[in-house]
Order: C-alpha cells, then sequence, then structure tokens
C-alpha cells in the first residue's frame, strides 16, 4: 500500500487513492450494500419508514419464489440466457479458429472490419433490425413461404425471437475472446499434430480446445451475463407471455411502485449472475484475472 | 505456456501409431472429404457473414422505402424523405444533444479515476491484488440493471432523483472497469527505470507524472476514452433505471418502437452505421498498416 505513495509522493499518491477508493466504495459497494438492504425491508409509505414496521425481513425473496410466475420466469431467464451462450459459442468457434489459423491476412482484415461493424452498432437498433426481419408480413416469413417451407407465416416474436435477437446481439462478445485465445497457440503444434496423424477432431479437442478455454470462459461468462440481465431484446422481440426476468424488476420499480421488492429481484438476478460467472470460471479451471483482461 | 505444453504432452502420451489421415486422403474418399471440407467451411463463411450483415442492411434498407412502417416488405417505393426527416426532428437532436451530455460526463468521470485505480492496482501484490482485481472488475460481471438499481436507491437515501448527475455516476461506476483495464494493460510494458531516471536528475514526482508517465499512457487513454464514449452512448439497461426525465438516444429508439415507430429511426441507424463503418475502415487500416510494417522489421 506504501508503494503508491513512495512512488507518486504523498499528495499525488493519496489523490489517486482517493479517486480508487471514491469509485470502489462510493459508487460500486456502498450502493450495493443499499441495494441488499432495502431487499430486506417491507415496502411502507414515508411516514411509516424508520418505525417499529421497518425491519428485516425475508418477505420480498419469499414473494418472488411463493409467486405463480415469477419463479418460472426467473429460470426461463437463467436457461435461455444458457442457450443463447451455447448457440454464440458454437456459431462462433469455427469462424474464430478460421480468423486466427487459417485465414489470410487481408481475409483478416476484411473479416475484422465486417465484424467490428455490428459490434459498435446499438443494441437497440440490432434489436430493431430483428424487430424488422421477424414482423409477422417481414422478411423472414416471406422467405421461407417462398422457398417453400413454409404453408402459413409464423409468429416469431416470443421467446424463440428474444434468443435469435440476443444470440446476434451477443455473438461478437464471443468471438472475439476465443479469437484472441486461438491467436496465442503457436502453429507449429497443430502442425505437429496433423503430422503425426492426428484427425481434424483430435487436433481441436487435444491442441486448440484446451488452448482456447480462457476464450471460451470469457466469452460464455459475459454473453450469460449480458443476456440475463437484457431490457431490450426482451421488449423488442418479446410477446406479452414470454417476459424476461428484468421486465418484471423493471415493473417493480416504475409501473407498481414497489422499489423494496424490486431491490430483491434486482438481487436474486446478481446473485443468480455471480454464482454462474464463478461457476463457469471453477468449470473451465480458469482465474479471474486470466479471463477479464 | 502451461497450458501449452500439457496439450502436447497429453497429445504425445496416445498418438496412434501410423498415418491414416495421409494414406487416407490418396483413397477417392479422402479426396472427396478432403475437397469437401474447405468448402463446407467457406459455405459456413459466408452464412455467417450474411447472418451478420443482413439485419444490418435491412435496417438500412427500410430507411428507403416510402411506407409509414419500417419494412422492407412491401416496397412502397424508394424515397429519401425519412433521411431529410432525420435531419429536422427536433425530438432526435435533443436525445442527441442528452447522450452527449451524459457521455461527456462518464468520458470525464472515467479517465481520471481508471488510470487512478490502474496506479492503485498495479503498486499492489499478493492477495491484496487479487482481492483488488476482482472489486474493481466486478461491476463488468454485474448485470446492467442491477447497477442502475443500486444507483438509484443509494441516492435516493440523500434526496438525489434520476437525471443526468445519476446516470453519469451509474455509467461510470462499471466503464471506469474497462478503462482500469485498458490502462493497466499499458501500464504493464512501462519501463520504471525511466521514472527513476527523470527523479535523479531532480524533477519533482508531479512533472515525472506530468513529463513520463501521461505521455507514455497517451495512446491507452485515447483507445479508453473511444470505448467510455461508445459503451455510454449504447447503454441501454443502467440508464433506464436512473434517467429520471432525460430521454438519451437508446431510451428515444426504444420509446419509438413501443409508441410509432417511423422510418426515421431506420435513417438514424443508417447514418449510424456509415459513421461506424468509416471507423471502423480507418481503424483496421492503421491496424493493418502496423502489423504489415512490423513483419517487415
Amino acid at each position: 500500500m506504501t508503494e503508491i505513495f513512495d512512488r507518486f509522493g504523498k499528495p499525488l499518491g493519496g489523490i489517486f487513492l482517493g479517486l480508487a477508493l471514491l469509485w470502489l466504495a462510493g459508487m460500486v459497494l456502498v450502493p450495493g450494500v443499499f441495494m441488499i438492504n432495502a431487499s430486506l425491508r417491507p415496502h411502507l409509505p414515508p411516514p411509516l419508514r424508520g418505525g417499529e414496521l421497518d425491519v428485516y425481513v425475508l418477505d420480498n425473496f419469499a414473494y418472488l419464489i411463493n409467486h405463480v410466475n415469477h419463479g418460472r420466469i426467473f429460470f426461463k431467464t437463467v436457461w435461455s440466457s444458457a442457450l443463447v451462450t451455447l448457440a454464440t459459442l458454437l456459431l462462433c468457434y469455427p469462424i474464430a479458429f478460421w480468423l486466427a489459423k487459417v485465414a489470410r491476412r487481408w481475409q483478416v482484415a476484411v473479416m475484422l472490419v465486417l465484424l467490428l461493424i455490428p459490434y459498435l452498432m446499438n443494441e437497440v437498433l440490432r434489436g430493431l433490425a430483428w424487430y424488422i426481419i421477424l414482423a409477422f408480413s417481414g422478411p423472414l416469413n416471406a422467405i421461407l413461404i417462398g422457398l417453400g417451407l413454409m404453408d402459413e407465416p409464423v409468429r416469431w416474436y416470443g421467446d424463440g425471437g428474444v434468443v435469435a435477437g440476443m444470440a446476434y446481439a451477443y455473438l461478437l462478445f464471443m468471438l472475439f475472446p476465443i479469437y484472441n485465445a486461438i491467436s496465442t497457440l503457436d502453429r507449429a503444434q497443430i502442425d505437429a499434430a496433423r503430422d503425426l496423424g492426428a484427425s481434424a477432431w483430435r487436433i481441436h479437442r487435444r491442441v486448440v480446445l484446451p488452448h482456447a478455454k480462457v476464450g471460451i470462459a470469457t466469452g460464455c461468462v459475459f454473453v450469460f451475463m449480458m443476456a440475463a440481465g437484457s431490457y431490450v431484446a426482451p421488449a423488442l422481440l418479446g410477446a406479452p407471455g414470454s417476459r424476461w426476468f428484468t421486465q418484471i424488476v423493471y415493473e417493480w420499480f416504475f409501473e407498481i411502485g414497489n422499489w423494496n421488492r424490486g431491490a430483491a429481484y434486482g438481487v436474486a438476478l446478481m446473485a443468480m449472475c455471480l454464482a454462474v460467472v464463478l461457476g463457469l470460471l471453477a468449470l473451465f479451471r480458469v482465474n479471474l484475472a486470466s479471463a477479464v483482461k | 505456456m502451461t497450458q501449452t505444453t500439457t496439450a502436447t504432452a497429453t497429445l504425445d502420451a496416445d498418438l496412434p501409431p501410423i498415418i491414416p489421415a495421409r494414406r487416407l486422403s490418396h483413397s477417392g474418399m479422402g479426396v472427396l472429404l478432403g475437397r469437401l471440407q474447405p468448402l463446407a467451411g467457406r459455405i459456413y463463411l459466408l452464412v455467417f457473414v450474411l447472418f451478420l450483415m443482413s439485419p444490418l442492411l435491412i435496417l438500412a434498407a427500410a430507411a428507403f422505402n416510402d411506407s409509414s412502417f419500417p419494412t422492407i416488405l412491401p416496397w412502397q417505393g424508394s424515397t429519401i424523405k425519412w433521411i431529410v426527416a432525420l435531419f429536422h426532428d427536433g425530438e432526435i437532436g435533443q436525445a442527441l444533444i442528452s447522450s452527449g451530455i451524459i457521455a461527456a460526463g462518464v468520458i470525464g468521470l472515467s479517465l481520471p479515476v481508471g488510470t487512478a485505480a490502474a496506479l492503485v492496482l498495479t503498486s499492489l501484490h499478493g492477495r491484496t491484488r487479487g482481492v483488488v482485481y476482482a472489486l474493481m472488475v466486478s461491476p463488468m460481471l454485474i448485470p446492467g440493471i442491477v447497477i442502475g438499481i443500486s444507483t438509484l436507491l443509494f441516492w435516493r437515501q440523500v434526496g438525489v432523483n434520476g437525471g443526468y448527475f445519476l446516470t453519469i455516476l451509474a455509467q461510470s461506476s462499471f466503464i471506469i472497469s474497462f478503462v482500469m483495464l485498458m490502462i493497466v494493460a499499458q501500464l504493464q510494458r512501462f519501463d520504471r527505470t525511466m521514472e527513476e531516471a527523470a527523479l535523479g536528475l531532480g524533477a519533482s514526482r508531479l512533472l515525472v507524472f506530468r513529463r513520463i508517465l501521461l505521455p507514455y499512457l497517451r495512446p491507452a487513454l485515447l483507445a479508453a476514452c473511444c470505448i467510455a464514449f461508445l459503451q455510454s452512448f449504447e447503454n441501454y439497461n443502467t440508464t433506464l433505471f436512473v434517467r429520471g426525465t432525460e430521454t438519451p438516444l437508446t431510451i428515444f429508439i426504444a420509446t419509438k418502437v413501443r409508441t410509432g415507430l417511423t422510418p426515421v429511426i431506420n435513417a438514424l441507424g443508417l447514418v449510424m452505421m456509415v459513421g461506424t463503418i468509416i471507423g471502423a475502415v480507418m481503424w483496421e487500416i492503421a491496424r493493418y498498416r502496423r502489423a504489415v510494417r512490423s513483419a517487415a522489421i
């Protein structure tokens, strides 16, 4: 801790330390504690706040567990986010490998520009694009009927539309970490494995995948977290019967006005995401510092 | 490094004694498979690029359709009236200004704090460093809406409601993490002896920071500035909870989708896309040139 003062002197070092503390304590930790605190208290009209009724209770969490729909929507959000993560992983791995080890330099340059354009686009605009594609009288239905694959147009808005829109929106958060990881693999290892007779499948399973592990873990962590916490895609591409957990959190805050219950739902979402993140890192045997850098 | 060695070690352990892959390629089936594999790869690549690009093309194309609702089917004739309308749309202008104010605030807060955090982190060692590191990246691993909620609940206690101030604070709380990581990456290659030399020659610590470290960090600060701007400009989830009565661009677009969407929004998407493409191509050309130059040396 004294190193920062040794290096920059008392005044400057103090400023750096102060700013870092202001961020970690004032903007991250303390607001988090306030949220957890609010989630454990009942929703009371202002005159009763701080009174004898304002005690710690688990009512808000019990409500989530006992509610007919909310618990179901919570788990649907988890499973759908896992599905989005798996879909992006399967879609991206071959492309990441091609980019890192097969493509020529100019191909990589062209591809990276093509990839960067949707990556830098607004998530809301990406959602809007899918909103147009999936419309009842939109291009997707028209193409599928034109090809003779369907007789009747399909209503795509709903859980399926949300998962498709999210897989598209978060694709590149999976691709880039895996690409970066495979890029550092020495090509000689692949050549050696091939010369020794390993099949393509075996080369991937025993050489490339173990090396890409860190990138895969990073991609999975971010895609899952973003999917579970997304509000845009479900709001644009969902149907009345396909609500996402974030939409219920929003309702508690701004439609029903019960902030305490909303806070509890937010805490549940955060706890689930942190559990999945730590679970994934443990599963891949990757530490946080190499996954997030 | 350890990963690669274990990979080769396990590979060595149970290798097949002969080379069947090479043999196979001389048989008819092998030739066919050898041809098919790159073909399948190319088709997949094409489908992937199509999947990536078609939503954007459709979004852009709908900006030119003479229909009151954004769609490409039925095509009711080409028009540029939506693009003209975009530049006369006061609401969109207001939303852009609102997003700009927030982004400026976020950059102004995130860059100094992120740099300070990076310097603090790199001065720590061992377990402390691990704990502080986990704490510093945690805002990136928490859903955006949770950050919005906690900021909103915390500031309500002191009587501050949603608005520009809370939006800047809430967005910064995770954007600082990104800035911090970028500065740390740059700091890892820094040669500390330059600082010691300057100090030995009589420079004050403030002067050393200003004239040695800060110029060294400039490329990373510039990149962090771009990332902070993009992250802030695109943010929806966190902003939704702390915006109060402000309507930044992302919120505006999403509201429009529900309350009456016109192709003006597509025109806006098109303009943003063109800007992005110009930026991306310039960035990639610079990167490509650097790569070619370093390969030549």
